[in-house]
């Protein structure tokens, strides 16, 4: 806006390329960012934003390239380095330690010490309340990473970087958690930093919240440079279409719902957090054959620990879950998939959607493995397991379309896609999606949503959760508003009103 | 993957045997650093060493002999570390095959072959569970396999100490126990080379006679056979992939419907038949008894070493054991031919290992923490 200084360039680089092996994941990209700048870098999954990121956080070695930070050619060799020239990163995928405090994980390696190196954690709590208000960035510094909810978790991460007196910000995705309200205090804060003349690099798949904070936009697709617009003056679809190299529709097309007999009945559930702190209240919650039930709900009111109820990865204090009739009440993950037929795309991707060190193929058997044709008498059979894996690489264009790729070399989007593949794949009687659509290109998110589509149009129930109320409203039949661990309403979503529907969220009466 | 020169390449440098290899060479160059440093020419303490394995077939049998143990409490380390669990019970799992081959052994009068099938499935049987309670310690109530398996070795070397004293098993005033019946060793013509005909044949064939003089046993074909079932069961069946995912990621391994508090207890009580094997082929094979234990004798630590050194994998471990052996045996040359005294030889040995393990158990560890805690 209008806290640029044109006359110095902050970040330059200049014809980077980065290869892994024989893959060329950037192409001779260049970027030039001034004082004060936002500057977006937008491109489908896979197409090596945060690789060029990598590179100047000193994560990766260019192969080839030149990096100057203030007009100075440097080598950044790592995140220390990077540090030391005033850039702070936040990942895609956070590097917190879960035991520890939010504290403690801001500190971490930059600890203040009183005399004879003993933690000052008084001094350093204090630091980290001042900034945290300064930006308005509210956490509680004392409480551990485990417990926190994932909006959380990226608000220490954004604090970390500033405690280390980052000057050049780089936000990988850092909206692709984030309720709506939190996204709006984000763009405050962006727009508080670059007005002390930090400079922000941002890369996110959301084209409206492009043109809301960046000024300038670069754009990257497969590895290779695009353009570099003054946001300004494009729109969002213009965007969209430079990013993808074709036309995408953004609206979800889909006939109406068939809604059939009921499959799922949650009857008055309680589940307590990590904590021992009861978030799900009492939840009562139907789904049917043919619909796709929309939850919505801000970040934290019970929605991690609902699923995890359902998918019996946390015990449920009391109250009923009802499949088919059965009661699945804390049955097994494994009697869950395979005899009741729920399958999930969890929140969490890393966590609990993908064995890291696995290839993709691996990962695609995760559930099945005990199954023919995948196995035979507890011997697997890799001949078929790839066959499989090719096969979903192609339908869901998993990118590089390598079965062997070990998930933890796959971009944040395409390790997503692995997760839909799988999971779909399932066929499930009930598929439920928890963020299915976080860090995807918009190219990507037409396909899932398609494909969400597609399984209720095929009789089967769909439960969608989203912090994002556009995804909610678009894609599902029915919403059910979630606070405190409670259904506070349900409305169709032929005549949902928005305002309406945020305002249940935010716990108020309609 | 193709396998282009460059992609050798990149494997060599990057990989983990390039690595193993150059983190060798160095610790090789420390371990001479060590023995100048206590007065022994180093060129010539590792000629006598590399004499002292390669000069005679014996010694190659002995190499072997030594090794073979080591292998398999190497199997078992490495089997638990898959699933992320850190077998440091090898020891005491160990101990409990080897008393209970040798009870086995000595108490049943059965008839050859079968004596062997018997004493050692039931030593692997008792040690498999003696590694399973860790397992279930840390299922059901989250004690820590370190701590537990810890414990069971002190309780496995003082439960084999008092078995000696037994008057029906063990010799009294000897601090060993009988000699196992004939049917259950596994010696390889280990009567034969002993009647006279044996030693009439032996005599025209000096070789073989050489080989014979050591106490060559079927341990080694075992070993061989335990690293490439090992390597089996990890890679191609359903359970060697339910541990490994349990082993990267058991959040996702719950999620994707594996019993992770099952798997770890099966994982325990496979490493620990494992080490029980390995002690269950030492008595049966080498010294066909068992004799009173002031210390741990140090198979299963070793086991660690040798895990870790072979990159966690059977045929990994089956390489490393080979050279922890001649390290083992080629070392104790150098106290003969040099007048080192073993501390030195202990050292440089001890110096060797250390550096080709170290970089390794730093990357252990810190996974092992990440499992638990970062994100
Ligand atoms: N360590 C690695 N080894 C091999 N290939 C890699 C590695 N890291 C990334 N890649 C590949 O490089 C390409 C670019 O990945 P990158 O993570 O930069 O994508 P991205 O633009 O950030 O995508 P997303 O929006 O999905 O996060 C991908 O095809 C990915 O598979
Ligand atoms: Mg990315």
């Amino acid at each position: 806006m209008t806290s640029i200084d044109f006359s110095r360039k902050t970040v330059e680089m200049i014809d980077v390329v980065k290869k892994f092996g024989d893959f060329v994941a950037n192409d001779r990209i260049s970027l030039t960012v001034h004082k004060g700048e936002v500057h977006a870098l937008l491109g489908e999954n896979g197409a090596g934003k945060t690789t060029l990121m990598n590179c100047l956080y000193g994560l990766y070695r260019p192969t080839e390239g030149k990096i100057r930070i203030n007009g100075k050619e440097v080598v950044i060799t790592d995140p220390n380095v990077a540090i030391h020239h005033g850039i702070g990163m936040v990942h895609q995928h956070f590097k917190l330690v879960e035991p520890f405090t939010v504290t403690q994980n801001i500190i971490l390696g930059q600890e203040t010490t009183k005399m004879m190196g003993i933690l000052d954690l008084a001094a350093a709590e204090k630091k980290v309340s001042e900034i945290s208000e300064k930006y308005g960035l509210t956490v509680d510094p004392r409480a551990k990473i485990e417990d926190i909810s994932v909006g959380s978790q990226q608000r220490v991460e954004i604090l970390k970087a500033l405690y280390r007196g980052a000057e050049i910000l780089i936000l990988d995705e850092p909206t692709a958690v984030l309720t709506p309200g939190e996204i709006q205090e984000l763009v405050t804060i962006i727009r508080n930093l670059t007005a002390e003349g930090k400079t922000i690099i941002i890369i996110t798949h959301k084209l409206h919240e492009i043109k809301q904070v960046a000024d300038y936009c670069t754009i990257i697709r497969r590895g290779k440079f695009i353009d570099t617009v003054e946001v300004a003056g494009v729109t969002e679809h213009e965007l969209a279409s430079k990013m993808v190299g074709r036309e995408v529709s953004f609206a979800v097309d889909k006939r109406p719902a068939q809604r059939g007999e009921r499959v799922l009945a949650i009857e008055n559930l309680v589940v307590k957090d990590n904590r021992g702190i009861q978030v799900v209240n009492g939840l009562s919650l139907d789904l049917h054959k043919g619909e796709i039930l929309g939850i919505a709900g801000v970040d934290g009111n019970g929605q991690s620990e609902l699923i995890e109820a359902l998918m019996g990865l946390r015990k449920v204090q009391s109250g009923r879950i009802r499949m088919r009739d059965k009661d699945i009440t804390n049955a097994s993950p494994k009697q869950i998939i395979s005899e009741h037929s729920i399958c999930s795309i969890p929140e969490d991707r890393q966590k609990r959607g993908l064995v890291m060190e696995f290839d993709v193929a691996e990962n695609l058997i995760l559930e099945n493995y005990q199954r023919r044709p995948f196995s035979e008498r507890g011997v697997l059979d890799h001949q078929e397991i790839y066959k499989f894996a090719d096969q979903c690489i192609m339908e869901f264009d998993v990118r590089p379309q390598d079965a062997q790729m070990t998930a933890k070399s796959l971009s944040g989007g395409n390790q997503q896609k692995v997760i839909i593949a799988r999971e779909v794949s399932n066929d499930p009687e009930v598929l439920v999606a928890s963020q299915p659509t976080r860090g995807l290109d918009v190219g990507a998110i037409e396909y899932v949503h398609r494909a969400l589509v597609e399984q209720r149009d095929r009789g089967k129930a769909v439960l969608l959760i989203s912090f994002e109320l556009d995804e909610i409203i678009n894609v599902s039949d029915r919403i059910a508003v979630i606070f405190e661990g409670r259904i506070v309403g349900e409305v169709d979503a032929e005549n949902a009103d928005e305002n309406n529907i945020g305002l249940m969220m935010a716990g108020g009466r309609v | 993957m193709k396998f282009t020169a460059a992609a050798l390449k990149e494997k060599i440098l990057k990989g983990s045997l390039g690595f193993t290899l150059i983190s060798m060479v160095f610790g090789f160059s420390l371990g001479a650093i060590v023995l100048l440093v206590a007065g022994f020419n180093p060129i010539q303490a590792y000629w006598e060493i590399l004499k002292g394995i390669f000069s005679k077939p014996k010694y190659m049998s002995y190499v072997i002999i030594y090794a073979t143990p080591l292998i398999i409490t190497g199997l078992s380390v490495a089997f638990a570390l898959r699933t992320g669990l850190f077998n440091i019970g090898a020891e005491g799992q160990y101990i409990m095959g080897a008393m209970t081959a040798a009870a086995a052994g000595y108490f049943f009068k059965l008839p050859m072959v079968l004596h062997v099938v018997v004493a050692v499935a039931l030593a692997v049987m008792i040690a498999a569970l003696w590694g399973g309670i860790a397992g279930y310690l840390k299922a059901r109530f989250g004690v820590n396999e370190v701590i537990s398996t810890i414990m069971l070795n002190w309780t496995a070397l003082y439960l084999s100490n008092f078995a000696i004293t037994i008057d029906a098993f063990g010799r009294s005033g000897t601090g060993k126990t009988y000699t196992i019946q004939d049917t259950a060793f596994i010696d390889i013509l280990g009567h034969w080379k002993r009647t006279p005909e044996g030693i009439e044949f032996l005599r025209n064939h000096p070789m073989l006679w050489d080989i014979l003089k050591s106490p060559v046993n079927l341990g080694f074909i075992f070993a061989i056979l335990l690293a490439v079932m090992v390597w089996y069961i990890l890679n191609k069946t359903t359970l060697g992939y339910e541990l490994r995912a349990v082993g990267h990621n058991p959040f996702a391994a719950e999620a994707g419907g594996i019993n992770v508090k099952r798997s770890m207890v099966v994982s325990m009580f496979i490493a620990g038949g494992l080490a029980g094997a390995a002690g269950a082929f030492q008595v049966l094979g080498v010294s066909h008894r068992i004799a009173k234990l002031a210390v741990m004798e140090g198979y299963g630590f070793d086991g660690i070493a040798v895990s870790l050194i072979g990159n966690n994998t059977g045929p990994g471990c089956l390489l490393s054991g080979l050279l922890f052996g001649a390290l083992k045996y080629g070392g104790s040359k150098i106290q003969d031919a040099m007048n080192a005294p073993t501390e030195v030889i202990n050292i440089m040995i001890g110096t060797i290992i250390i550096f080709v393990a170290m970089p390794k158990l730093i990357r252990l560890i810190l996974t092992y923490k990440s499992r638990r805690g970062v994100k």
